[in-house]
This record gives C-alpha cells, structure tokens and sequence, in this order.
C-alpha cells in the first residue's frame, strides 16, 4: 500500500498533473483571498471559503482523472491487482495520495490569513472549523473522483464526468427553492453539499455534517472496490 | 506446484473456459499452447488471481488463489501480454517500485542488480521506460515478474513483437528459469514451446485437447507416418498403383511438378515396410523416385489436426474411416 502511495505522489510531480494543480490551486486561492477580503475591506472569510468549493469542482477531478483510467488503460494495473496487495488497500493508496496534495495546497493556501491576521481579529475557532469543512469536502469530492476514474479508461470522459456530478452535489440544494413537493425537497437537501457548508462558515461545528462527509467518502471508496471487484467477477 | 481443477469460466452466456484440469510439478516448464481466442490468457488471469473463476479451483503452491488471493500471488511472478509497465519512470525506479509492492524480504541491492543482470537492463538503469524500444520494455516486464524470486512464474506470450535475436534471448533465459522455479509460458508460436517446454497443454476453445510431454506429443498423436514422394512418371497411373501398395493408407498428388515428376502425398502406416513397397512398385514400373521427405510429425501439423479434431470429430473420424474404406 505504501509502494502505491509513494508512486502515486511521485506520479503527480512526473507528469504535469501536480506542477498544473498547485499552481491554479494556489493562483486562484490568492486571487480569491484578496479580493474577498484584502481589497473589499472585510475580515470576513466566509465568502472566500464558499467560493473556494466551486473551485474544488473543477480542482479536484483534474487531481482523480487519471488514477485509475490510466492504469487501467496502459493495463498496469494487471501488475497491482496480481499483486499482493488488497483492494481496499489500493484504492486507500491512491485516496491518501490525492488527499495529501489535496489538503497540502490547502494549509499553503491558509498561510494568506496570517495577513489578514495582522489587521482583524480573527475568530480562529470559525477559520479552523472552515478549514475542516473544506478538507471534508476535498476527501468527499476525491471520493467521487477516484470513483468516477475508476469507471472508464478514458481520463477526459472521468474529469468531465466528475465535473458534472460535483456540482450537481453543490447545486442541488439551490433546486429546493424551485420545489414545492415536500419529500423531494427532503432528498435534495439531504445530499446538498452546500447546505452542510453554511453552518461551518457560521462558526457552528456540526457534527451532523461531519458525519454527512464521512460517509460520502466512504460509501464512495466503498463502491471504487466494489467496482473492482465486480470487473474480476464480469 | 500448480494445481487446476474443473476450471469453468463464463463470459455472459459464452464460455471462456468450460472445465479445465491440469497439473504442474515443480520446476517444470510446460507450455500452454492455442489458438488466439483459445483461452490461454483468461486461464493465465485466473491463475494469477486477476480474474476470479465462475467455479472450480486453482492453486499454487498448495494455497488456493480463489480463497486465499494474497499468500497465493506471493508465490506468482506475472508477465501478462502487455507489460505493466509505467512510462513515466526510470527502469530503476520501476523496479524499486515493485520490489515494495510485493513486499520483497530478499537484500534490495543484491536482489536487483542480479535480476538487473539476469535480463542485461544494466545499460538502461536510468532511462525513462517511455524511451526504451519494445524489446527493453519487455525485459522490464520480465524483470517486474522475477522480483521477489517467486517459485511459479507465468509468461503471457513473451515474446511477441520482439526480434529474432530478442527471441532466442528470450527463450533461453525462459529455459534458464526451469528446475528452480516452475515456469507456465503461453504462446501461438510452436517453435516456441518446442525448444523451450517440456510438456505442452493444448487448449482450445475453453477445453484442453491434449496434455503432453513435448516429445511424446508428436508420437501420442501420430500412430501413421506421412511422407512427400517426388516420382517421375504418368500421374493417374502412379496414384493408382501407389494406392494399390500395401500399408499405403491413403495418397494423393499434390499437384507440384518438378520437371516431370509430381509431388506424392502419402499416409503410411508404421514401420519401414510400406516404404520398400513403394520403392518397388516404382522400380518395376521404370518410374524413378527422384524425392523423398519426411512430411509430417512436426507440431504445427499435429497442433491444426488436434484443432480441426477437436472441433469436428465426427467428420474427421468420417474422413479416416472413408479413406480406410477405399484404400481396401
């Protein structure tokens, strides 16, 4: 598990995959930060955080598209499933792996409020509890990425198609506003990521949507080996 | 060593595989021989434990790849049609890679640079596996399955799109690997299995149609002899008197002309005898046998019989009891 994590992150910094996601990642999140705080006079970073999710939607699929497509389209992957390595614990490798650069470009990211610092009084319970949500977040959006890769060999059709349902997770709480039926309404807001979002930037801990991220990710996981599993059985 | 039993694989409502049973000792090398289509690689991707089986059981070394997956693939090295190899690293760095995914005990350095001599990368350490041509990309691939020193190693077609020079290599090295680890090797190519196994199983469409020692597979198959006669003399006539001699099974004029003799095909049943007859009838006759080769026994006739059998035993059995039939 760790070889595959090792040459995960290694794979990232050979291709131009890695160099592309921190440069936009950090690029963006400046910009982002500046704007939202620095030139508009507010310490406020609730509105930096809320639009840092609708860049996940386009971050995070270029960071998942190819970990398993391109395995399974250049067939090494006949070399990690022959050998002795579990499923879960491939898949695992390949999670932490997107997580770490995920969640390393975001404490980078976070170095920009020690500006503000000197300015404002920060509330640093609400900024940690903001960093958190955002790290619930990246784990649930690689969830889906790595699953979604994991469905085709094609690495376009996966961004794309991670693309896609992310922010169909993101905006399906918008719908509600449009919808009078009470137990669709229900659904929605129960697999809207946005919903949970808001009460982070309130500086409100919920653990409901800790929980709400958790298994996301894990369901997601869950299915990227089943995936697997299922292609032995065809 | 290895230990196959009523394999049957499904594929939606086609079988892949239906009832496969074999067995290899240790330190055997045997060759699994068929047709492309045949089933050799879906037999090979269970074996390793890529594929799982519709039902029936593998095992390796005693341990079943269906219910015990992990210990069974520490036995295995694999080299599958396609080398699994990543482009974006150096040969080194692949084979660091590898020696960590399976978890390798043995002394890092030694371990490598043995295997790094075993299949001569020493030249190309450091170069990244997009650059190689096909033929270095295939020692990685063969490097990659002897890491570990497992005791089974199985080869898919190794060498396929290689040169002839890389071939012979390749072969050799493959024969090398016998006595100390027990060696499966598919291939289509039979020159291949017969320089380089020691028994060869046949597999057609799922089914294995002949499992045996590569030197007794050309006498298991072929109780009647075949031969290419090259004889001077009017066609019919000496068609009609070479089906008159006794022991001739069957003949026919394969239609070649060499100045003014023709090409004889004949089935003679064992021992010389038949071939004094022959010899006589043309003497005789003034008719001067000017050729005379063997022309059968190699396998690649053996193999088209054993697949034109298997597929159609009940004209094939037609056809030989038709020409028993007019040859009296």
């Amino acid at each position: 598990m760790t070889a595959i994590y090792k040459r995960e992150m290694r794979s990232f910094f050979t291709t131009p995959i890695g160099y592309v996601f921190v440069a936009i990642y950090l690029a963006i999140s400046g910009a982002l930060f500046a704007a939202t705080t620095l030139f508009s006079m507010s310490s406020s970073l609730t509105e930096y955080f809320s639009y840092m999710l609708f860049v996940y939607v386009i971050l995070v699929p270029l960071l998942t598209m190819k970990s398993f497509s391109e395995e399974r389209k250049t067939r090494t992957e006949q070399l990690l499933l022959t050998a002795p390595v579990t499923l879960p614990g491939m898949v695992a490798a390949k999670f932490l792996a997107a997580l770490t650069l995920f969640a390393s470009c975001q404490l980078v990211a976070a170095l920009a409020f020690f500006i503000l610092a000197r300015y404002a009084q920060l509330k640093v319970a609400v900024i940690f509890g903001n960093l958190l949500a955002l790290m619930l977040v990246g784990m649930a959006f690689i969830a889906v990425g790595l699953f979604v890769s994991a469905l085709t060999e094609n690495q376009l059709a996966a961004a794309v198609a991670t693309v896609g349902i992310l922010l169909l997770f993101l905006l399906i709480g918008y719908a509600n506003q449009f919808i009078n039926v009470y137990w669709i309404r229900f659904i929605f807001s129960c697999l809207s990521v946005w919903t949970r979002f808001q009460n982070f930037g309130q500086g409100v801990f919920d653990v409901a949507a800790l929980f709400y991220y958790l298994s996301v990710t894990a369901v997601f996981l869950f299915l990227t080996v089943r995936i697997y599993d299922k292609r032995r059985y065809r | 060593m290895i230990k196959v039993e009523h394999l049957v694989k499904k594929y939606g409502n086609n079988y892949a595989l239906g009832d496969v049973s074999f067995e290899i000792g240790e330190g055997e090398i045997v060759g699994l021989l068929g047709p492309n289509g045949a089933g050799k690689s879906t037999t090979m991707n269970i074996l390793t434990g890529y594929l799982s089986a519709t039902s029936g059981e593998a095992s390796v070394g005693g341990v079943s790849i269906l219910d015990n997956p992990l210990e069974a693939k520490r036995l295995i090295g694999y080299l599958p049609e396609q080398p699994p190899v990543y482009p974006d690293m150096t040969v080194d760095e692949y084979l660091n890679f590898v020696y960590d995914l399976k978890r390798c005990e043995l002394n890092r350095e030694a371990h490598l640079n043995e295997i790094r001599g075993v299949v001569k990368l020493q030249d190309v350490r450091d170069r990244l596996i997009r650059n190689l041509s096909k033929g270095y990309r295939q020692r990685v691939g063969i490097a990659q399955a002897l890491i570990g020193d497992p005791k089974v190693i199985i080869f898919d077609e190794p060498t396929v799109g290689l040169d002839p020079k890389q071939i012979l290599e390749v072969r050799n090295l493959v024969r090398s690997l016998g006595g100390k680890h027990t060696v499966i090797l598919s291939t289509h190519i039979l020159a291949e299995v017969q320089a380089v196994c020691e028994r060869i199983v046949v597999i057609d469409h799922g089914k294995i149609i002949a499992n045996e020692k590569t030197d007794e597979l050309a006498r298991v198959m072929e109780e009647n002899a075949h031969y290419r006669y090259n004889i001077c003399g009017p066609r019919s006539e000496v068609l009609t008197a070479l089906r008159g001699v006794r022991g001739v099974l069957y003949a026919e004029c394969a239609g070649e002309r060499d100045g003014e003799a023709y090409t004889y095909l004949l089935e003679l049943s064992g021992g010389t005898e038949p071939r004094k007859a022959v010899f006589r009838v043309c003497a005789e006759r003034g008719w001067q046998i000017i050729g005379a080769a063997d022309a059968g026994g190699d396998l690649e006739s053996i193999f088209i019989k054993l697949i034109d059998r298997a597929n159609a035993p009940k004209t094939n059995a037609g056809n030989r009891a038709r020409r028993a039939e007019g040859k009296r």
